[in-house]
């Protein structure tokens, strides 16, 4: 078999070469960096994050973006927490909150096809209002007591917690969806160039109402998974966790302009700002706002990279 | 100006709603020469956004958008409280600085979108990330407490009977209606958002007119930070600014400046911003629970969208035609 890079497959690479430098870096600096603990704990610190960018990155890859996911991990966990506390089945609560998810996420997705309102703009103010009808259900904090949620919170398959369990799940399932089926065709598809996917007769109004209704159900899904970590439900869960999500993506080599992109990518991006996270908390000196500085300029390297590309892709 | 009409509609009815209805809403009083009262306080409050939101819109018009003005104000008062309280610096320095510093951001910005052609949301979303980080760096993570009657004055101050920022507004207004519309700038400007290649075939520098655009936006937010900051007599790298670039994104669409480009709107923008204020003082006026404020907010930002859009009306109109 013959190994083949093309040309968009470069990016992705760039991620890995990026990730794995990191790890190496900081498995020599620090003693017990390179260890299965720490590994565990990246992936469970950093489930919630990984899960929006799932949704994300499907919303990136049509040429859209979602700058609700935040406000909704906060509604759904508050939610859940709410509904817990009175006495209704956790499982019950936790349909309700991703129903609830999906249904909103597909409400903006329609006033995205139908009124043609930009993405940017819909999903803005679907922050707001998720924001805040995450602080009608509850402005406090809700402790989740009950012995099934106990019982999830602390299960896990050998080493792998139940949260970043879930995140796996979740994250093979987005593989197949982006690309093996019709679904993650047409949404490529209409990333490249929605006015030719809509010549080749693909469904761009209705793939675009699932494609919202899928990243709500994502950030709905990374609120329950926010409960399982912490015990409970927060209304300002997840604040500005929108922009870690877009970071994310784009450090997992997905193009902003939409069309080329992997799942995987972001699974790779996640980690990332999840090593540099580990780092600064390695090092101890260093203070947390050396995180974003530093999200930045990976930020940055990967936009030029890309851009880099794209100029190239172009002759002339 | 059709585009002015909704905008308007919507402020005039808010308004007329909470001078009936609101308790309190249109008293004005008299002090020490100093006009006080909950109207006064709305164009107050408003300042900021208002002041974002004209460069924003400038940047909106050449289809660009810029998210980084709220990690600007954040840099502008945590430089400024800085300069005057650690390194005592006297105040037209630091102002100076600070404004320095502000069109260098800009100009940074500027120079992504414009000269490496990145767009315009991913480029700015680098500052948007990194820039809080350099604003907690600059003030090592602290409050920085400012005890300084001129640095005061730029927000607590009084011109001609209005609070001072309200001044502030008005001329940077004026400067941009004269650069926009007195000059080329503004043709420019719209040409640039319309048709960036057509525009630049036609002799329009686009890549001068964006570098002017972020570097403007830049500076607003800048002027924004300073009076966040005189305003609470300190510097806070956390929160100052935080969320300002969605309220002035959302003042500038309420104005009907498109998101698409094209087109400005200044008088609209300012508008938007106007409604936005007074949407927030009416709700805790009319002592709404204040967990309502987000949920009222983006439900009168939907309408006022859904109104402007024409598709929807569109839509709308044929179904009914049809049946």
């Amino acid at each position: 078999m013959r190994l083949r890079v093309s040309r968009t497959q470069i990016p992705l690479l760039a991620t890995v070469v990026v990730l794995a430098a990191f790890y190496t870096a900081a498995s020599c600096r620090y003693s017990g960096f390179f260890s299965w603990a720490v590994f565990v704990n990246l992936l469970r610190d950093n489930s919630f994050l990984g899960l929006a960018g799932i949704g994300m990155t499907f919303v990136i890859l049509s040429g859209g973006i979602d700058l609700s996911v935040g406000a909704m991990i906060g509604f759904s966990s508050i939610l859940v927490a709410r509904l817990t506390g009175q006495h209704v089945h956790p499982l019950l609560a936790i349909t309700v909150a991703l129903a609830l998810g999906t249904g909103f996420g597909w409400g903006m997705g329609a006033l995205i096809r139908f009124a043609a309102l930009p993405p940017f703009l819909v999903t803005l103010a679907g922050m707001f209002l998720l924001r805040g009808l995450g602080f009608v259900v509850s402005l406090e904090t809700i402790t989740i007591q009950h012995g099934l949620y106990s019982a999830i919170s602390d299960f896990s398959l050998r080493v792998f917690p139940v949260t970043a369990i879930l995140f796996l799940l979740v994250l093979i399932a987005a593989v197949y969806v982006a690309h093996y089926t019709p679904f993650g065709r047409a949404v490529y598809a209409i990333g490249g160039n929605e006015q030719s996917a809509m010549l080749m007769g693909l469904p761009v109004g209705r793939t675009k109402l699932r494609l919202y209704a899928l990243s709500g159900f994502c950030s709905a899904l990374a609120g329950v998974i926010y409960t399982f970590y912490t015990s409970s439900g927060n209304a300002t869960a997840g604040t500005m966790l929108e922009l870690d999500a877009i970071a994310a993506v784009v450090i997992g080599g997905t193009l902003l302009s939409g069309g080329l992109g992997y799942v995987l990518g972001t699974l790779l991006g996640v980690l990332i700002l999840g090593v540099i996270q580990t780092i600064i908390t390695f090092e101890g000196t260093l203070s947390s706002w050396w995180t974003k500085i530093a999200i930045g300029v990976l930020l940055l390297a990967f936009i030029l990279l890309q851009r880099g590309l794209q100029n190239r892709a172009r002759p002339g | 100006m059709r585009s002015l009409f909704w905008p308007l509609v919507a402020l005039g009815a808010l308004l007329l709603f909470n001078l009936l209805f609101t308790e309190g809403f249109a008293r004005l009083t008299i002090r020490n020469g100093h006009v006080y009262g909950s109207l006064v306080d709305i164009l107050k409050l408003s300042s900021r956004v208002m002041l974002v939101s004209l460069g924003m819109t400038l940047v909106i018009a050449t289809a660009g958008v810029d998210l980084s003005v709220g990690a600007v104000v954040a840099i502008a008062g945590s430089l400024a409280a800085k300069l005057l309280v650690q390194e005592q610096a006297g105040l037209p320095l630091a102002l100076a600085a600070t404004s320095g510093l502000c069109l260098v951001l800009g100009a940074w910005n500027g120079a992504l979108v414009a000269w490496l052609g990145v767009q315009p949301i991913v480029a700015t979303l680098i500052l948007m990330v990194a820039g809080r980080g350099i604003a907690q760096l600059l003030t090592d993570g602290q409050i920085i407490t400012v005890e300084s009657p001129g640095f005061s004055f730029i927000a607590g101050g009084h011109f001609l009977g209005l609070p001072f920022p309200v001044t502030l507004v008005a001329m940077m207004w004026l400067i941009t209606v004269a650069l926009t519309r007195g000059t080329a700038m503004g043709l420019f400007i719209e040409s640039v958002g319309n048709n960036e290649t057509a525009s630049r075939f036609s002799g329009v520098n686009a890549r001068a007119v964006k570098m002017f655009v972020y570097m403007f936006t830049g500076f607003c937010a800048g002027m924004a930070g300073l009076i966040e900051a005189s305003d609470i007599k300190a510097a806070d790298a956390n929160n100052a600014g935080l969320y300002i670039e969605l309220d002035a994104i959302l003042a500038v669409v309420i104005g009907g400046t498109p998101l698409t480009g094209g087109r400005f709107n200044l008088p609209g923008s300012l508008v938007g911003a106007l409604l936005i204020q007074t949407l927030s003082t009416a709700i805790k006026m009319r002592s709404v629970p204040v967990e309502y404020t987000l949920v009222v907010k983006a439900v009168v930002v939907l309408g006022v969208c859904l109104l402007q859009s024409e598709e929807l009306r569109n839509l709308i109109w044929r179904k009914g035609g049809r049946a």
